[in-house]
């Protein structure tokens, strides 16, 4: 049986919060924890399958060309080597997200320094780590490469492209001005789990063990890139060690486990070093950014213009949407918005964390800072006053606003002084300590999904979909979703997710995981209730559940009577999307040192204050939060991916090198979580989560920076050398 | 990696006969060598495991110094109570490095010899004259972020990147170091690291078959041990400048100002000028800066490094202000 809604309206019933139980919100640890620490929960490349033989992807020393010939003896008569694969189907980038078809493939032709070319499998890691470095191959180089963004016309991604008012005649009029260009660097997802792949056949059948976010759109990737129905093939992706963006397609390692699987006759797992993850699969991309701003003598918004340039490699589709969610945050009559990509031969630029805002808001935030300054106006202050009532673009209404509450709320909280504010007011030492603020915001997105919802003889359920749990807390509250609506404590649910055995879910991206599989939960949750009611001889919405019986009459057992009822519950957005505007919003607050000698800058307190609809799970939601924030510093003071200036090779491709922030670069933090009810977001009154305590935290630490010693950056991050270079005598 | 052997030799003896050849290298902690070996940047047929030679003592000397073992890790070195208490200079340096887990396996031999972290070093499709000479030098006109200011050359521009090492450069302490065919020598460690010169590939004194097996510090002094270090990250990270400072002031003058510096150089660097300029006159800001003057009187930045220059004047400034306890 199944049960669908289509969200044409909003969900204003807010079922959850009529439940008995009051499980979904709770502070619970995650279900899968104990697996996860007792190292029993099994990563893509842990399965145990036997006979397995070791493939390594050997990739190519040049940055454009050809690969004229592969001396496969080379390496042939190596201890071990089994066989070495230059198929034609073997994928050279990663998918992106929700490509459903097959990235590029061809792997004769090179696009960028690091990229796949052959795998050789042998019997042991090891043997064939040696020989994919001893392979012999010859290229023919096609030399002048274009690899800086700056030196090749961009190309304009109409779609985004503003032009509203007359942006030139706002700045003239306007009684305050800011015209600043602020970049930000690439970015890597490094997650901990290197992207790895175990493919077994049976037959014309193929299994696939792999790290993946999104199997519902993987499987049709990997089927395209095969030349296969989806319907031979099975991916399972039970536990994945983060993905980041980074495992939102499939990438090359999953194709080239298949091909040398099938061509060898046994399973074959590769896995990617962690320099080949760094090298070959998704960089965010740099971006010079152009921001201008004109108000009134209070600070409010006449003109609002934000440019963009980012890079990609030719022919992918993707562009950083840097702009996301500055379509809407101020208001500004007079709106100029514009965004470039720049074909350049560096790696795939794809989805990481919080694509888009991750670094749109933490130049438009800065930006904003410098308003506040020149206005004279309290940056809290300043941004409350620009709040629009509708999205200023569209004319649509905003599907629920939490922007004032967590800016009034989080400044109250952090102890934030509206006083005056000047850079260098407080020494400690050799320390400058000063403040900043930024708003946050990040789109809210659903898909369709679908799960298998059986509520079994025994009073257990079992709920069944291929979406997966990346470390965020999926399996969690799916348990929570189900049991509340089944009136079961989460110990009697089982969550199976991660294998495309089960109906589709709609994959972990994009925070759109938990609201959508949530919803496909609630949706068949809502139709066993309907079956349970008609048992009980009562309607529905009279139902109360709680620990396995109807309040006050039989339980469970009873009324299935040695019957197993099940449900397919599928939740699909509507045309509610298209009528309102649907996003994340917070406030973070920094206090930071800067070293006046030294110019290393730490982070000393930091507070996010969000309101992102109803709130799943407080425990793995503030965790989210607490990530979200630490990515945050990474931003502003660490993170860069540095590229070779000769080849576009990306030079600082390992953990010690690529620094993300380590535990003592994030002290003390807050986070405030406002709950809220958003009926336009989800059935489940959800939205996403997992990105927005990124998406301007970094802002916050530059203008802190800024408060405190007076030196203001434009360019993320902001190390030792850049404060020392900005810092006025 | 490469298939290799692996062999325990049990005596000094015998640990020479089997590092002398050419395919052999020691290992101790294996925290360096084998992510090396991972790259492919080393490539021995032969690993000897000089773990079973002892060597972990950290003991007091007739003169009234210490010598510390060198396989004593860095975390027993550290941790030591003469350590902390007479040469805090050294425990501070080593615990501003790597990490804890990392820490407890390192050794003081193997952190004297860890190699440079240049990027295209441990690359193997970059070229690099340290890797494989005469090849080029991938940095030079690529990115030289975490490189060398001073005592470059124009085959190599990298750095030794460890911290310990800094501190038993300003302590002038020495290495002892076992040798197949004389018994022992004696090195300053502000000799045991080469410049690169001509020949990049060398980042040390050692020739081959020998084995460092001790460092000594002499006899303590009495004065302030700083360790400072700046890194683009407060944990795990290399030193983008370190100063190593042991400062005495005696009636308003300095008595004492024994400085080595990492991040700058293919070795700790250590200019006995500074000392001669800071000692005997009053601590001030005009002094400090003078003596950043003479510590970067050659230095040279090649575009993505030239940060480095600004940065070492100041945490020069900085550590000997707060060594001397002078406002500036
Ligand atoms: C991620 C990471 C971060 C790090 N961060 C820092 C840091 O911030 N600061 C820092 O100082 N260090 C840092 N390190 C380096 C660390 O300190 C060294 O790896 C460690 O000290 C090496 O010691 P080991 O005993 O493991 O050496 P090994 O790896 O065993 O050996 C290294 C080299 O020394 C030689 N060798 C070892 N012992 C002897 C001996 N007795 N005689 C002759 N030759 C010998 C070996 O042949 C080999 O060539 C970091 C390392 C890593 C992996
Ligand atoms: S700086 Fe030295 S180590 Fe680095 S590439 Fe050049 S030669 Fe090699």
């Amino acid at each position: 049986m199944s049960a669908h809604l289509k969200q044409d309206e909003p969900v204003t019933s807010n079922r959850l919060d009529g439940m008995k139980q009051g499980i979904v919100g709770q502070p619970l640890s995650r279900v899968d924890g104990l697996a996860k620490v007792t190292g029993t929960a099994p990563y893509a490349a842990e399965y145990k399958i036997d006979n397995v033989a070791e493939g390594v992807l050997v990739t190519a020393p040049i940055t454009r060309g050809e690969v004229t010939s592969i001396d496969k003896d080379s390496v042939l008569s190596m201890p071990g080597v089994l066989a070495v694969l230059d198929d034609e189907r073997l994928t050279t980038r990663a998918a992106q997200g929700t490509a459903n078809e097959a990235p590029k493939q061809d792997p004769a032709t090179v696009c960028y320094w690091g990229q796949p070319i052959a795998v050789v499998v042998a019997e042991t890691f090891e043997q064939a780590r040696d020989a994919a470095k001893h392979l012999k191959v010859e290229y023919r180089v096609h030399e002048g490469a274009p690899l800086d963004p700056h030196q090749v016309a961009p190309e304009e991604q109409e779609d985004e492209t503003v032009n509203q008012g007359d942006l030139d005649a706002a700045m003239a009029r306007a009684a305050h001005t800011v015209d600043v260009e602020i970049a930000t660097e690439g970015h890597a997802s490094a997650a901990m789990e290197p992207h790895a792949a175990i493919a077994e056949w049976r037959d014309d059948k193929l299994t696939v063990y792999a790290s993946l976010q999104m199997p519902n759109y993987n499987i049709a990737e990997l089927a395209d890139s095969l030349g296969m129905e989806e319907s031979n093939i099975r991916l399972v992706s039970r536990y994945v060690g983060g993905g980041f963006g980074s495992k939102l397609g499939i990438s090359e390692e999953t194709v080239a486990a298949a091909i040398a699987a099938r061509e060898l006759g046994q399973p074959v797992r590769v896995v990617m070093s962690r320099q080949q993850v760094f090298q070959c699969i998704m960089r965010r991309s740099e971006t010079t950014q152009k921001l201008r701003l004109a108000s009134d003598e209070e600070g409010k918004l006449d003109g609002f213009a934000h440019h963009a340039l980012v890079s990609n490699l030719p022919g992918e589709e993707f562009a950083e949407p840097v702009l996301q969610s500055s379509h809407f945050l101020y208001g500004g009559e007079n709106r100029q918005l514009k965004l470039e990509v720049a074909r350049i031969h560096r790696m795939t630029a794809g989805s990481v964390r919080a694509p888009g805002e991750a670094v749109g808001m933490p130049a438009l935030e800065v930006a904003m800072d410098m308003l506040a300054e020149k206005s004279g106006v309290d940056p809290v202050e300043l941004r409350l006053r620009n709040i629009p009532d509708r999205n200023p673009e569209e004319d649509l209404p905003f599907s629920s606003h939490k922007l004032a509450d967590c800016l009034r709320q989080g400044a109250e909280k952090f102890g934030w002084d509206s006083g005056p504010r000047k850079p260098r007011q407080q020494r400690e030492g050799e320390w400058w300590i000063g403040t900043g603020m930024a708003s946050a915001a990040r789109v809210h997105n659903v898909g369709e999904a679908k799960a298998h919802v059986t509520l079994k003889s025994d009073g257990t359920a079992v709920v069944q979909s291929d979406m997966t749990d990346i470390g965020t807390g999926t399996y969690t509250i799916v348990a929570q979703i189900a049991g509340e609506m089944l009136g079961i404590p989460i110990e009697k649910v089982l969550v199976e997710l991660g294998d495309t055995k089960h109906p589709r879910g709609p994959g972990s991206g994009g925070s759109w995981g938990a609201a959508s599989i949530g919803s496909a939960v609630y949706v068949a949750c809502e139709a066993l209730r309907e079956k349970l009611a008609h048992r009980a001889g009562t309607s529905e919405t009279e139902l109360d559940l709680r620990d396995g019986s109807v309040v006050g009459g039989n339980s469970l057992v009873e009324l299935l009577d040695g019957e197993d009822i099940s449900e397919v519950g599928h939740y699909e957005p509507g045309e509610i999307a298209d009528s309102h505007t649907a996003s994340g919003f917070g406030a973070f607050f920094a206090k930071v040192r800067v070293n006046r000698f030294t110019g290393e800058t730490r982070v000393d307190h930091m507070l996010g204050a969000f309101g992102f609809g109803r709130v799943l799970n407080e425990k793995t939601a503030r965790s989210q939060c607490l990530g979200g924030i630490t990515w945050s510093i990474g931003v502003a003071l660490t993170e860069a991916l540095l590229f070779d200036p000769v080849d576009g090779h990306l030079v600082n491709c390992d953990l010690a090198e690529y620094h993300v922030p380590v535990n003592r670069d994030v002290q003390d933090v807050d986070v405030m979580m406002m709950e809220e009810r958003d009926p336009v977001a989800s059935p489940i009154q959800a939205k996403g989560i997992g990105e927005l305590g990124m998406c301007g935290g970094a802002a916050a630490i530059a203008n802190a920076i800024y408060n405190a010693c007076g030196a203001r950056l434009f360019q993320y991050p902001m190390t030792p050398d850049r404060v020392l270079a900005a810092l006025p005598d | 990696m490469r298939p290799f052997a692996f062999q325990r030799p049990d005596s000094l003896a015998h640990a020479h006969e089997l590092t002398v050849p050419e395919d052999a290298t020691a290992v101790a902690g294996g925290t360096n060598l084998l992510d090396l070996m991972k790259l492919q940047v080393e490539t021995p047929e032969r690993l000897v495991d000089i773990n079973r030679l002892g060597m972990t003592e950290i003991q007091e000397t007739a003169d009234g110094g210490l010598r510390i073992g060198a396989l004593a890790t860095n975390t027993a070195t550290a941790n030591d109570d003469r350590v902390r208490a007479d040469y805090p200079v050294l425990a501070r340096a080593i615990l501003a490095g790597a990490t804890q887990q990392l820490r407890n396996r390192a050794t003081t031999g193997g952190n004297l010899c860890q190699r440079t972290r240049c990027y295209y070093f441990t690359n193997i499709d970059q070229p690099c004259n340290k890797r494989e000479p005469g090849s080029g030098c991938g940095a030079i006109d690529g990115i030289a972020h975490l490189h060398a200011v001073l005592g470059t050359s124009p085959s190599c521009i990298a750095t030794y990147p460890g911290d310990m090492a800094v501190a038993l450069s300003a302590l002038d302490a020495t290495v002892e170091i076992a040798s197949p065919d004389s018994d022992e020598r004696s090195v300053p460690v502000r000799d045991f690291h080469l410049l690169p010169g001509d020949t990049p590939c060398r980042d040390n004194v050692l020739e081959r078959g020998e084995i460092i097996t001790a460092v000594t510090l002499p006899r303590p002094v009495k004065a302030k041990h700083l360790y400072r270090k700046v890194r683009e990250r407060s944990s795990y990270a290399f030193a983008l400048v370190s100063v190593a400072a042991i400062v005495a002031v005696e009636d308003g003058v300095i008595a004492r100002a024994d400085l080595a510096f990492g991040g700058l150089a293919h070795k700790p660097w250590h200019d006995a000028r500074l000392s001669e300029l800071l000692v005997g006159e009053a601590p001030s800001a005009a002094l400090f800066d003078k003596a950043g003057d003479l510590l970067l009187e050659g230095a040279r930045g090649y575009g993505e490094n030239d940060f480095k220059i600004p940065l070492a004047r100041r945490t020069l400034a900085a550590v000997m202000a707060e060594a001397t306890e002078t406002e500036i």
